[in-house]
């Protein structure tokens, strides 16, 4: 494994960890710092010994958003040229489930990385927002696109105009996050769900996200032939086999992702 | 260093005295701002185990300083922007909050005795909804604590009728923890405080936010928040050390983490 300058990684019991590692700049994304973890959950995705993958932040915050400085004097041309969001879009092309346990600051930039992951574990007190509007721009990885896919037009151009902070239990209420939790058990809750879905068949976790995935873009009868086919597509699997043989024999199954 | 609160730690215990005692320490921009920050200050302290509240002089807090109270003034943006993070930070504080009530608690004053977790009352002290008389509605939290304290009659007759309540009524309605007379109101005020800095602090942080759940969460959800609790509890060192005193038959030394 290369090492990584913003971000450190461990694998535990067949979770694949990413932590964010800039905690005293709030673990403020700059370009490099997304290619590291981009190139981490890559990694992951390949590496036979993580089933799920969990990211989350060291210090107070998750990420209070993109590293300012570093754009400030660009213009659209550099912009363009630069092509900083083809790392972000490498993020939509992870096959494992991703789980963000986030806290405190999830604004901007954080923000767009956490609704590019699939659960997101919330501590009480996390507070999520869009503030790009007071700097003159407004999100561009992917942040009016998502949100609004999640909660729909009218709160996403409330929020999206003013900035204002949404609190944690608010975030629950839309369908922005998954769960909330205390923070002193945020990683341990989050780590507890992780591997709990680390047992579970990796090719059904892997066929299902991108099955419901699917939901969100296509219409209801092409996605419906979409889901179809994975779900034949999993009868080629050993775990298909082993799941309803253990069930008919009335044993734990044991999946190997094969 | 504040103008108009001291700000005091002894043995665990903060101190906010409330401190313009010519004017019955009514609230201004100035005291509410340094109250928030104290009250926050109290929080990042890890020597703090408890916090209380008093006033100088005869009263507690007579509540908004009328003097700043003009035609112009927009009512709902001063309680966003100034009392609202106030009571805010008092009901975020994960540690436990005393009103020592000395003398005239009104209005916000009022309000701001509600939002602790006890009132100490002194003989001397009393309690006034005095919003009505001036045709406002209580307000910094006021109605959200009394109707939880007293339940929706009285708190109705309490804000509407706005009459002074005494210590002694107050006891009975079970708006203070209890009444202290004047020659024992110091001792008795710092015993008090002073037991609470020894007790199990995260418990009791975590006694207040599943309180705080109770109202709003169905019960399964509840049992949920309560294991996280207990599982946060349970891995303090007060726990361990609890324990440990009780197989060992003394008296336990908690440090509050």
């Amino acid at each position: 494994m290369n090492t990584f300058e913003y971000i450190e990684r461990f694998i535990e019991d067949g979770v694949g960890v990413i932590q964010l590692n800039r905690p005293r700049q709030l673990n403020a994304l700059n370009r490099k710092m997304i290619r590291e973890i981009v190139t981490a959950l890559e990694q992951f995705d390949q590496n036979d010994e993580v089933v799920s993958i969990l990211v989350t932040g060291k210090g107070r915050a998750f990420s209070a958003g993109a590293d300012i400085d570093e754009m400030a004097e660009n213009n659209s041309i550099q912009m363009e040229l630069l092509n900083q969001f083809a790392d972000w879009d490498r993020i939509s092309l992870i096959k494992k489930p991703m789980i963000g346990a986030v806290k405190g600051f999830v604004f901007g930039g954080g923000f767009e990385l956490a609704l590019s992951l699939d659960i997101l574990i919330a501590a009480i007190g996390t507070q999520f927002s869009f503030p790009e509007v007071q700097l003159g721009v407004m999100p561009g990885a992917g942040g009016t696109q998502r949100l609004t896919k999640i909660v729909g037009r009218a709160k996403a151009l409330e929020w999206v105009w003013t900035g204002d902070r949404i609190p944690a239990e608010m975030a629950l209420g839309y369908g922005i996050i998954n769960r909330i939790v205390s923070e002193e058990l945020l990683m341990e809750e989050s780590m507890k769900f992780a591997k709990r879905l680390a047992k579970q068949p990796p090719l059904s976790l892997r066929l299902i996200k991108d099955s419901i995935n699917k939901a969100v873009d296509y219409s209801l009868y092409e996605g419906m032939q979409y889901e179809r086919k994975n779900f034949y597509l999993l009868f080629s699997s050993q775990d298909q086999k082993e799941g309803m043989q253990a069930f008919i024999e009335k044993r734990k199954a044991e999946f190997r992702g094969r | 260093m504040y103008e108009t609160i001291q700000y005091l730690v002894v043995d665990g215990v903060a101190t906010i005295e409330l401190s313009r005692p010519d004017k019955l320490n009514a609230f201004n921009r100035t005291m509410i701002a340094e109250i928030t920050a104290a009250v926050k200050e109290a929080g990042k302290d890890n020597n703090v185990r408890c916090l209380m509240f008093t006033g100088a002089g005869r009263g507690f807090s007579s509540g908004q300083d009328l003097a700043d109270v003009d035609e112009n003034m927009d009512h709902g943006q001063v309680l966003r922007e100034q009392y609202g993070p106030m009571m805010k930070s008092i009901m975020n504080l994960e540690k436990p909050v005393v009103a020592a009530v000395n003398g005239v608690a009104a209005g916000a004053g009022f309000s701001l005795a509600l939002a602790c977790d006890f009132r100490l009352a002194s003989e001397k002290s009393s309690y006034i909804n005095a919003f009505i008389n001036i045709g406002l509605i209580p307000d910094s939290g006021n109605l959200y604590f009394l109707q939880n304290l007293v339940g929706y009659a009285k708190a109705v007759e309490i804000s509407v009728l706005g009459e002074k309540i005494s210590a002694e009524k107050a006891k009975e309605l079970g708006l203070v923890t209890k009444v202290i007379g004047t020659e024992n109101w110091e001792e008795e005020v710092s015993q008090f405080t002073g037991y609470l800095a020894k007790l199990p602090t995260k418990a009791i942080g975590l006694i207040k936010r599943n309180l705080k759940h109770a109202d709003t969460l169905s019960f399964e959800e509840f049992l949920e928040v309560e294991a996280q609790g207990q599982r946060i509890a349970g891995l303090t060192k007060d726990h361990q050390e609890g324990v440990q005193a009780f197989i060992e038959k003394r008296k336990p030394v908690f440090m509050g983490n």
